[in-house]
């Protein structure tokens, strides 16, 4: 009994490394960043406008930074809801079960591609073919970055608004079709709506990883740290900063800080990111009357 | 009486053939919409897999996979930076894999109570969405500078090993759910405690998954960049890393280098195409393994 | 005769969360009678056996009131090894449920996690084991193949073997043929028969037939209740209450 009670205590401990290591981590940024906030203020830091980390006056205005990452995730978003959501639709609804077997796994593997594969691709060959066609001075810009992003995020979001569409109950359907409704009346009057909050949190999943996402931005984004005023203008969205700059930034220093500070702004954003996609997906669970 | 009922019929079944048409219009655009998205996507990732795979086979040689680097990159091979995934890999799944499987099991089989457990699953589940260069900041912060390892295959590995974690518990409780309740109810019913019911019955009938699921993370652990960026990576070693607190050369950070530094970006793109291959070939690979595996043994359960 | 009772049970009142699924059940089981438990499906007939071993211990959010006595003492009193207790009270489940392991790991897994290391002890036990199942002829051969290779009637055998290796006291039976057909059903009656001269035992049964062949005594369970408990023979023959009656006749349920 004393050893079944010391297996116990040990699993509980154990248990608790998830929640350990997430508030050691926020901890971590909020200690590193603190200096930042005590000397440059958190308003001024989030709302300003210039990043200049190396001038001899530096500025530390993360706003720039942030509409990077808005823009392609914003981009993103646009590519991968539709490509993403459309394609679990198609293999829930059209594809024959031989098309399913094979695209399920192939898409769950595709998810597996690592994002500086994406980057790469990216440079090396999007990024040219997007200069040519619209003529533009760069192809590596928020245009290019999105469109990266969003095909990253594709497999994703298909996978999860898959596992969606598959728990709404077969009666619904069945339901709907004995009323005379035809498929695609089933599928956008009963099962979308059905799955709905499931497909969201895919999305919003799908976004916050988008949001987090670095190598691809790094690499394909440009890099400019100045407001966007076009999708193709060059910038710099928070997570290319940190990879770029850390490795100049001397340990310390107020610039060093400062990237820490984007990390915790970066970290509340996709915290709350999941807290709303937790919530949404419970109460989507709930409606359907699934259990946990 | 006779007639005007048939009458009625018939216009019945106009105005049904009419809303058909109208209906069966719809449709088939609303497929046709699903089709283009489907095909957009697959036409996007298979590019990728089909340029990278082009390019990157005139570089492979067996000089290339097993070679040192030369002549500042441009000769020799990628050697040490496939080893260097390899170390990093290694490091994180052993260190993630036990407190995970841990971890799923105590979610699983000793079912805490509400508070606790919604405690546990909401910092899992955000952990699972802490941005990978968030991962890398901690890792700087906390191994790198704070307990000294530098950077080091440790202090990276550790810092992919946090990562790796909320996966490694999802695919360990998946795994350990999927074991038949009927299963524990035999041990206990013969008198066998909670602990010996695990060890001896839940764990072997889990292992299959659990294995697949430490595959399938594995497959994500190697292609990350972002977490070693200032915990582990470096562009240039000479041979092989010799202890844990080395740093190493590793093939996303590879990538990444060759295409930002160094002085013969014509070349590098060729090199970097052969480690994006190489890359692609092993994740791919090993989440295909991981993949199918787990489709056979969710057949076997009848699932 | 006080003395034969092996498990008493006094006003027991069981609940899964909200609903009470057993109302005030007080029933005597004798040492080396078969008791039969029948009931219309849903009348909580699991329940009442899975009280017996405390496997509804497993069940969050489930409560129980009342006293279930084993030997005169209470098993739900803290002090209860709830170990020691399941391995005194076997059971055998409604779905065979072998692990899947060999036979013979099944069969000697029971002693293995009560400590015995005997190699020689071990097989010995396991081959008795079998042999008291009815199933060693069958399963000699193949003692290192994966039960669950086996049919299901032979499964159902191997874990009713697998049950008797702990030589348990009492032996609980949910069911035990609802999956079998009626060869299978027939070598588990007989071995029913055979196994009462050792251990006490309780089964759970959906066919009256069955109730009537196997067991000295019968308990008829209506919604949660003890409707009539006796001798097997006078229950079958002249009921007291009309519900048994019609019950029986199979006029509901
Ligand atoms: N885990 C549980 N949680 C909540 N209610 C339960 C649970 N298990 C059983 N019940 C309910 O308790 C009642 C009694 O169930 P029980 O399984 O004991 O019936 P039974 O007599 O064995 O039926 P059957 O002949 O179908 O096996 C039923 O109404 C059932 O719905
Ligand atoms: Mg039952």
């Amino acid at each position: 009994m004393t050893k079944e009670r010391f297996y116990k205590w040990i699993f509980t401990a154990l248990a608790f490394s998830s929640l350990f290591f997430l508030l050691g981590i926020m901890i971590t940024l909020l200690v590193q960043a603190l200096p930042m906030f005590r000397q440059v203020g958190i308003l001024r830091f989030i709302g300003g406008k210039y990043w200049y980390p190396t001038y001899s006056t530096p500025s530390f205005g993360i706003l720039p930074l942030m509409l990077g990452s808005v823009v392609v995730t914003t981009g993103a978003a646009c590519v991968c809801i539709p490509l993403g959501v459309g394609s679990a639709l198609y293999i829930h609804e059209l594809a024959g079960p031989i098309q399913r077997a094979i695209l399920k796994p192939v898409i769950e593997i595709l998810a597996g591609i690592p994002s500086i594969v994406y980057g790469f691709f990216g440079m090396v060959i999007m990024a040219p073919m997007v200069q040519r066609f619209f003529g533009i001075p760069t192809g590596l810009n928020a245009f290019t970055a999105s469109l990266m992003l969003g095909v990253m995020a594709t497999p994703t979001v298909c996978s999860i608004a898959e596992d969606a569409l598959n728990v709404v109950p077969s009666s619904f359907k069945e339901a709907s079709l004995a009323l005379g409704a035809n498929r695609w009346q089933t599928l956008v009057k009963v099962i979308i709506p059905a799955a709905g909050s499931g497909i969201s949190t895919a999305i919003i999943l799908g976004m916050s990883r988008a949001v987090g996402e670095t190598m691809t931005v790094l690499m394909v984004a440009g890099g400019a740290a100045c407001i966007p005023r076009s999708i193709f203008d060059p910038v710099r969205p928070m997570t290319a900063t940190i990879a770029a700059e850390m490795g100049e930034a001397v340990m310390g220093s107020l610039h060093f800080h400062a990237l820490f500070a984007i990390g915790l702004v970066l970290f509340v954003i996709t915290f709350i990111f999941n807290i709303v996609a937790e919530i949404i997906s419970r109460r989507f669970r709930l409606r359907l009357g699934l259990g946990r | 009486m006779q007639d005007k009922s048939l009458l009625q019929n018939k216009d019945m079944l106009v105005y049904k053939t009419h809303s058909m048409k109208g209906k069966d219009i719809s449709q088939g655009l609303g497929f046709m919409l699903l089709v283009l998205c489907t095909g957009t996507a697959l036409v996007f990732l298979g590019s990728i897999i089909y340029f990278i795979t082009i390019r990157g086979i005139r570089v492979i040689s067996w000089e290339f996979i097993t070679d040192v680097p030369r002549m500042a990159m441009m000769k020799g091979g990628v050697a040490p930076a496939i080893i260097g995934t390899f170390y990093l890999t290694l490091v994180s799944i052993s260190f993630a894999f036990p407190l995970g499987l841990a971890c799923a099991i105590y979610l699983t089989e000793y079912s805490p109570k509400g508070t606790i457990i919604n405690i546990i699953r909401l910092s899992i589940n955000n952990l699972a969405g802490v941005p990978s260069i968030v991962f890398g900041l901690f890792g700087f912060a906390v191994f790198v500078n704070a307990f000294g390892f530098g950077v080091s295959i440790l202090s990276g590995g550790l810092t992919l090993g946090i990562m790796a974690l909320p996966g490694i518990i999802a695919t360990s409780q998946d795994a350990i759910l999927a074991v038949p309740q009927s299963y524990r109810e035999a041990s206990l019913a013969l008198g066998a405690t909670h602990w010996d019911t695990i060890k001896k019955v839940v764990l072997p009938a889990a292992l299959p998954g659990i294995l697949t699921g430490v595959i399938l993370n594995v497959g994500r652990v190697a292609g990350e960049t972002a977490p070693i960026l200032f915990t582990a990576a470096t562009f240039y070693t000479r041979g092989f890393p010799h202890s844990i607190f080395s740093e190493v050369m590793a093939l996303p950070y590879h990538i990444y280098a060759l295409m930002t530094e160094g002085t013969h970006p014509e070349v590098q793109t060729q090199i970097a195409y052969g480690c994006a291959l190489i890359l692609l070939c092993l994740v791919l690979s090993v989440s295909a393994i991981a993949i199918i595996l787990r489709q056979r043994q969710r057949k076997m359960y009848g699932q | 005769m006080d003395s034969d009772i092996k498990i008493r049970a006094e006003n027991v009142n069981f609940y899964y969360s909200e609903t009470h699924v057993l109302k005030d059940i007080s029933l005597d089981i004798y040492a080396n009678q078969v008791t039969a438990i029948i009931g219309p499906s849903g009348c909580g007939k699991s329940t009442f056996i899975r009280l017996l071993n405390r496997m509804n211990d497993l069940i969050p959010g489930a409560r129980m009131q009342g006293e279930i006595l084993l030997d005169g003492k209470d098993i739900y009193s803290p002090r209860t090894d709830v170990v020691e207790l399941r391995r005194r009270v076997g059971m055998v489940f409604q779905k065979p449920n072998p692990f899947p392991k060999t036979v013979f790991e099944n069969i000697a897994y029971g002693l293995i996690i009560n400590g015995i290391r005997d190699r020689a002890f071990i097989r010995d036990r396991v081959k008795q084991s079998l042999k008291k199942a009815a199933i060693y002829e069958e399963v000699q051969n193949r003692l290192n193949e994966n039960a669950l290779m086996l049919s299901g009637g032979q499964q159902q055998r191997i874990c009713i073997a697998r049950c008797i290796a702990v030589e348990p006291e009492v032996i609980l039976f949910d069911e035990p043929c609802a999956s079998l057909d009626p060869i299978s059903t027939r070598k588990i009656e007989e071995l029913i028969l055979e196994l009462k001269k050792d251990y006490t035992i309780v089964i759970v049964t959906h066919n009256m037939q069955q109730a009537a062949r196997v067991s000295d005594f019968t308990a008829f369970l209506y919604l949660g209740e003890v409707i009539e408990f006796g001798p097997t023979s006078k229950i079958f023959t002249v009921p007291e209450k009309k519900m048994t009656e019609q019950y029986l006749a199979g006029r509901f349920g």
